[in-house]
């Protein structure tokens, strides 16, 4: 009986201890599995900055050969390069041009975005899909009138054609903007009307304090817009060695300095693309959370 | 008695109501200025930049304007050249056709494939999320100027090609090449792609997936029934923001044709990177040939609305929205 029942009662408990142990392993192979994918794609990933940075801290004649390590770590590459050209003027250009645009933007799109949003007037409704429609043109769509008015008014060679139309509301933040104060609660709003406030008010003390993660996504995605712009630097301040920015400057280097090799040219791109990185690593989760906005509401 | 006090409480009465009636009218018309006055940033901006610039573009489109001379009416002779005898529109509207084409779908599909790696990996997701982002982070510049780098015949890419005993392109100095080096460029930033993705799909309920399994559905079938159908939104918005890209396409295009040498007229090596926007840049800024640049432009426009139209409707197809409209 006993060695009958034994084997039985072994046979029902065995498959209850087995099983998690199978499924255990398999999870555990399947993690495994997951995880080498994922190593191998981020190695992907990694080695171009890998590739960019030693190369950036090579001597001249190491360059030329196959090797991967900097021997010996040639750091005065990185000031080596103030002498080929003046980087401290260009990235003052860059921060005018992203400061200022990144102020202008923010301070148009607020009150658009709150009229869009949480006021009651007759148009509202046709100027967000007026608004819609220029998200979806490209600024080449406008630029041969655009760069003639700039002619007439003696801004090209100047950061004016960047900076000014920012001031005049930008259609991506407005949109997102709006977007964010419309998921902001209306009794809020009828809380403060009852208590005596007009809709400056509201926008100021109540609206504005409670968008501030937004505000700041949508400064940060414009003050990265501006800072890696190319193509309307290149276009309105491009003939005016004063007025470049930092992007345009990167890929004239070769001009200004006929000659110049991989090693500085690699090192000027790690100090153009530092700040953004710091940016990144500080502001991620306004980042990515601002991405996903972009994304899924869009 | 009765009518002498009742005449004038009656027309009291009409003249409440109708002060009431113009008070009201006058506080929608304060409402309405005042939202004017909100708007006013953008209505001066939308007139300035955009509404007058696309109609004068539209006259300049019929003109002949090298900027220091009046414009010169020519009729449709820019549209007429654009079409029959500018083979280097043909070249660019090709190049811009590939990037549409070949770019775009890879970046969507590799978007695609990196999300779901992401979904799937428990710990470390944090790590490995912002490592695929970083490359997105990287100006454009700086990142064409490192692909340059990395894809010189003698440089670290074709290093790793010979030690496998593979075939070392030229790339970029090869018309052949060219494009799908700046293929290899896209996918590296697939970062902004891959995050939308991650988001849809993390927001795909679980039930969705249980009862799936339940019917016994393997993992091809469940990507194919149920994951593909509620991200489809998202990869619908990812097509209409990268045809509109293809014509935006430019920067990496243009620091990759100079970075051989300062000379190289934008598109090389032999036209092989001439894109869209590089064509107008060619022609409207380095030419002067206003009136055939705003021809281009004014054709651009009118393309990317068809496009825009043509995926909206043929959305309604294979695009499903949870619960109504996004």
């Amino acid at each position: 009986m006993t060695a009958i029942s034994t084997p039985g009662a072994g046979a029902a408990a065995m498959p209850r201890r087995q099983v998690p142990a199978a499924i255990r392993r398999r999870r555990r192979l399947l993690a495994i599995a997951n995880h080498s994918v994922a190593i191998a794609l981020s190695i992907m990933f990694l080695l171009p900055f890998v590739f960019i940075v030693s190369t950036a801290l090579m001597t001249n004649q190491q360059m030329g050969s196959l090797s991967v390590w900097p021997r010996p770590f040639r750091w005065s590459n990185f000031t080596d390069l103030f002498e080929f050209f003046p980087f401290w003027r260009f990235a003052w250009n860059s921060l005018l041009y992203a400061g200022l645009g990144t102020v202008g933007v923010v301070l148009s799109g607020i009150p658009v975005a709150y009229a869009l949003s949480r006021m009651r007037w007759r148009g509202r409704q046709a100027s967000f899909v007026l608004l819609l429609s220029t998200l979806m043109l490209p600024v080449q769509v406008t630029i041969v009138p655009l760069y003639i008015i700039f002619v007439r008014l003696g801004w090209i060679g100047s950061l004016k054609p960047l900076i000014v139309p920012l001031f005049f509301g930008d259609a991506f933040t407005i949109f997102l903007l709006r977007q964010f104060f419309l998921t902001i609660p209306q009794e809020l709003s009828d809380a403060a009307r009852v208590d005596g406030a007009n809709d400056l008010q509201i926008l100021l003390r109540v609206i504005v304090p409670l968008a501030k993660p937004a505000i700041a996504a949508v400064a940060l995605f414009n003050f990265l817009y501006c800072w890696n712009d190319f193509f309307s630097p290149l276009l309105y301040a491009g003939n005016n060695p004063d007025a470049w920015t930092l992007a345009i400057s990167l890929q004239q280097l070769t001009q200004l300095s006929r000659g110049i090799l991989a090693n500085l040219q690699m090192a000027a791109s790690i100090l153009f693309t530092l700040p953004v990185l710091v940016i990144f690593f500080l502001a991620q989760k306004v980042f990515v959370e601002g991405v996903t906005l972009t994304g899924v509401k869009g | 008695m009765a009518t002498v006090t009742g005449r004038p409480a009656a027309a009291t009465e009409e003249a409440r109501a109708a002060e009431r009636r113009r008070r009201r009218r006058r506080s929608a018309w304060r409402r309405q200025l005042l939202a004017l006055a909100f708007m006013s940033p953008w209505i001066i901006g939308f007139c300035a930049f955009f509404v007058y610039p696309v109609v004068s573009s539209l006259y300049f489109s019929f003109t002949k304007y090298d900027i220091l001379t009046d414009p010169v009416w020519v009729g449709l002779d820019n549209y007429r050249f654009m079409f029959t005898s500018d083979g280097r529109f043909w070249t660019a509207v090709y190049n811009t056709a590939w990037v549409v084409a070949v770019i775009v779908p890879l970046q969507v599909a590799f978007g695609i494939a990196t999300a779901m790696v992401l979904i799937r990996v428990k710990q470390g997701l944090g790590f490995y999320r912002t490592v695929f982002f970083l490359p997105t982070m990287v100006p454009l510049v700086a990142a064409a100027l490192g692909f340059v780098y990395l894809l010189n015949p003698g440089g670290p890419v074709n290093a790793v090609l010979g030690f496998l005993h593979l075939p070392e392109p030229l790339w970029f100095r090869d018309p052949a090449w060219a494009k799908p080096g700046l293929a290899l460029m896209a996918l590296w930033m697939v970062g902004q792609t891959m995050i939308i993705f991650l988001a849809a799909m993390l927001d795909v309920p679980r039930q969705l997936y249980e009862a799936a399994d339940l019917e016994g559905a393997g993992p091809l079938q469940r990507f194919r029934h149920v994951t593909l159908p509620m991200i489809s939104p998202v990869i619908f918005f990812s097509v209409i923001i990268g045809v509109i890209n293809g014509f935006r396409y430019f920067t990496e295009a243009y620091v990759v044709s100079k970075a051989g040498d300062w000379d190289n007229p934008v598109g090389s090596p032999q036209d092989s990177l001439l894109f869209y926007t590089s064509h107008l840049y060619n022609q409207g800024f380095e030419g002067f040939h206003m009136g055939y640049a705003a021809a281009l432009s004014w054709v651009m426009f009118v393309v990317i609305m068809v496009c825009t139209l043509l995926l909206i409707r043929s959305s309604r197809r294979w695009v499903h929205y949870q619960g109504g409209f996004r």
